[in-house]
């Protein structure tokens, strides 16, 4: 069997639709797991007391966050360059998900960051450039959504997806250098280090939830791309 | 304005290379025709730098302290306001098309067209920066990291710019859209600019965040102009 062929819009909509309820009946069995490792088995932390269980869905948040865009960025080159339609449209059925998680790792973490840290926002390195990261996603989905032409709005998507994603090293490093240049980290996020092991058993969990959750979106979200645009295509797909 | 660019372009058999030449003169011909546009962005720094001391209040110390920022933020901004001219003109009038056809490659063309932008917006507002520094307090030694780090740094906002005006060429809400694309890719240039400039106001060696300017200034230099001409054709196609 030729793995290519589901390259094509017409082939792929019918397993999209088959391997969807897959991941999202994965995500919700980690998810339901993960959660009940962490709020309820996983034993309270010695400094941070209850609060710290709020790290069990920021810590696979701001990972999502950052991954999704180089997905994003890969199918920016793959459109680009093979000029496949499937890539552009993966990429951006990806977008709102990332920018989603982007923003569930800064508001988790400014709830986390009120009871430890005494506040809601600090200029920390690490939060600036997930902020930073959020404006990249804002920036994508805007231009994206401008654009009537569909196929203009594919490569031009693809195009700022791999600038965004040549840019993410520098702004990272900038920042956190940036913020080393005023003042050491007052306070540390190394807490977690030494996690007991159902700690880690509920982060594993809740990590490969929000993949299958992340994929199982997108799948839906590339078919409803593909049905808007070739609403020939989804019926013959569903009839073979 | 078309008849500028057609006499230029026209020159056909020459090296690669002279589309940059090309380019840039005719940008720059162009530039010198609308000169009131010139100094505009230039007016517009002058009066951003000045409403910072309205609003905190005229305390020397704190001035002082915020200058490096506020100067570097208006930088920004200007060269945002700017970005439309770089493409927008020839894109109405039909020009642009015909710049695609030509026979130069057009990485070397956009590469001429940025440097033109940057002549005509990045270095006048470099050259003029003393002036905003004083306003702030800053002497001798501080303004020259000042002007060193604008040199270094605005050239970097030409580039990253072009992209995003050649992506959100006829795009609706294109002004918007272009800072809201821009305006995060900035964020570096920011960091190390002012953070020069902060250097020298607190004392401290200003070479590694002038080096790292310079450093992303010819990473930029190098590959900017594909991404810009990459960016063109998928507006144009």
């Amino acid at each position: 069997m030729n793995l290519y062929r589901y390259a094509s819009p017409a082939s792929f909509y019918p397993l999209a639709g088959r391997l969807w309820p897959v991941f999202a009946v994965i995500a919700a069995l980690l998810a339901v797991y993960g959660l009940y490792e962490g709020l309820f088995v996983a034993p309270t932390d010695f400094q941070q007391g209850e609060v710290y269980r709020i790290v069990f869905i920021h810590v696979p948040a701001a990972w999502m966050g950052m991954f999704i865009y180089l997905v994003m960025a890969f199918y920016g080159v793959l459109a680009l360059s093979f000029n496949t339609r499937l890539s552009a449209m993966m990429m951006r059925a990806l977008a709102p998900t990332g920018m989603l998680f982007t923003f569930l790792a800064l508001w988790t973490g400014a709830l986390w960051g009120k009871p430890t840290w005494g506040t809601y926002w600090i200029w920390d390195g690490r939060m600036t450039s997930t902020l930073v990261l959020f404006f990249l996603y804002v920036g994508f989905i805007a231009l994206t959504e401008s654009i009537d032409d569909e196929r203009r709005a594919d490569r031009a998507g693809a195009l700022l997806a791999i600038v965004g994603s040549v840019n993410i090293p520098i702004i990272y490093f900038s920042v956190t250098w940036w913020n080393s240049l005023h003042q050491g980290l007052t306070f540390s996020k190394s807490g977690g280090s030494k996690m007991a092991p159902d700690m880690v058993i509920a982060m594993v969990a809740m990590v490969f939830a929000c993949w299958a959750y992340s994929i199982a979106v997108a799948l839906v979200r590339a078919r409803a791309i593909i049905r808007e645009r070739e609403p020939a295509h989804v019926w013959n797909g569903e009839a073979a | 304005m078309s008849s500028v660019s057609l006499e230029l372009v026209e020159q056909s058999e020459l090296a690669p290379e002279d589309g940059f030449w090309v380019a840039l003169k005719r940008d720059l011909a162009i530039a010198m025709q609308n000169k009131g546009e010139l100094a505009q962005a230039l007016a517009f720094m002058a009066i951003v730098v000045s409403l910072f001391p309205l609003a905190v209040g005229p305390e020397a110390q704190l001035l002082k302290r915020i200058a490096p920022g506020v100067v570097w933020v208006a930088a920004l901004l200007a060269a945002l306001l700017t970005l439309p001219r770089l493409f927008a003109s020839d894109y109405q009038d039909g020009t642009l098309e015909q710049v695609l056809l030509s026979p130069y490659p057009l990485p070397v063309l956009c590469a001429g067209k940025t440097l033109a932008h940057w002549l005509t917006t990045g270095l006048p507002l470099a050259v003029l920066a003393p002036l905003f520094g004083l306003q702030y307090g800053l002497n001798g030694d501080e303004l020259g990291v000042l002007v060193a780090s604008l040199m270094l740094g605005t050239p970097v906002l030409s580039m990253l710019g072009a992209i995003g005006a050649a992506l959100t060429l006829g795009v609706r809400g294109g002004s918007i859209l272009m800072a809201l694309l821009v305006l995060p890719l900035f964020v570096p240039v920011l960091i190390f600019g002012a953070g020069a400039v902060e250097q020298a106001l607190s004392g401290q060696d200003t070479t590694a965040n002038l080096s790292l300017l310079g450093a992303v200034m010819l990473a930029g230099a190098v590959l900017t102009p594909v991404a810009i001409a990459a960016a063109l054709r998928i507006s144009l196609d």
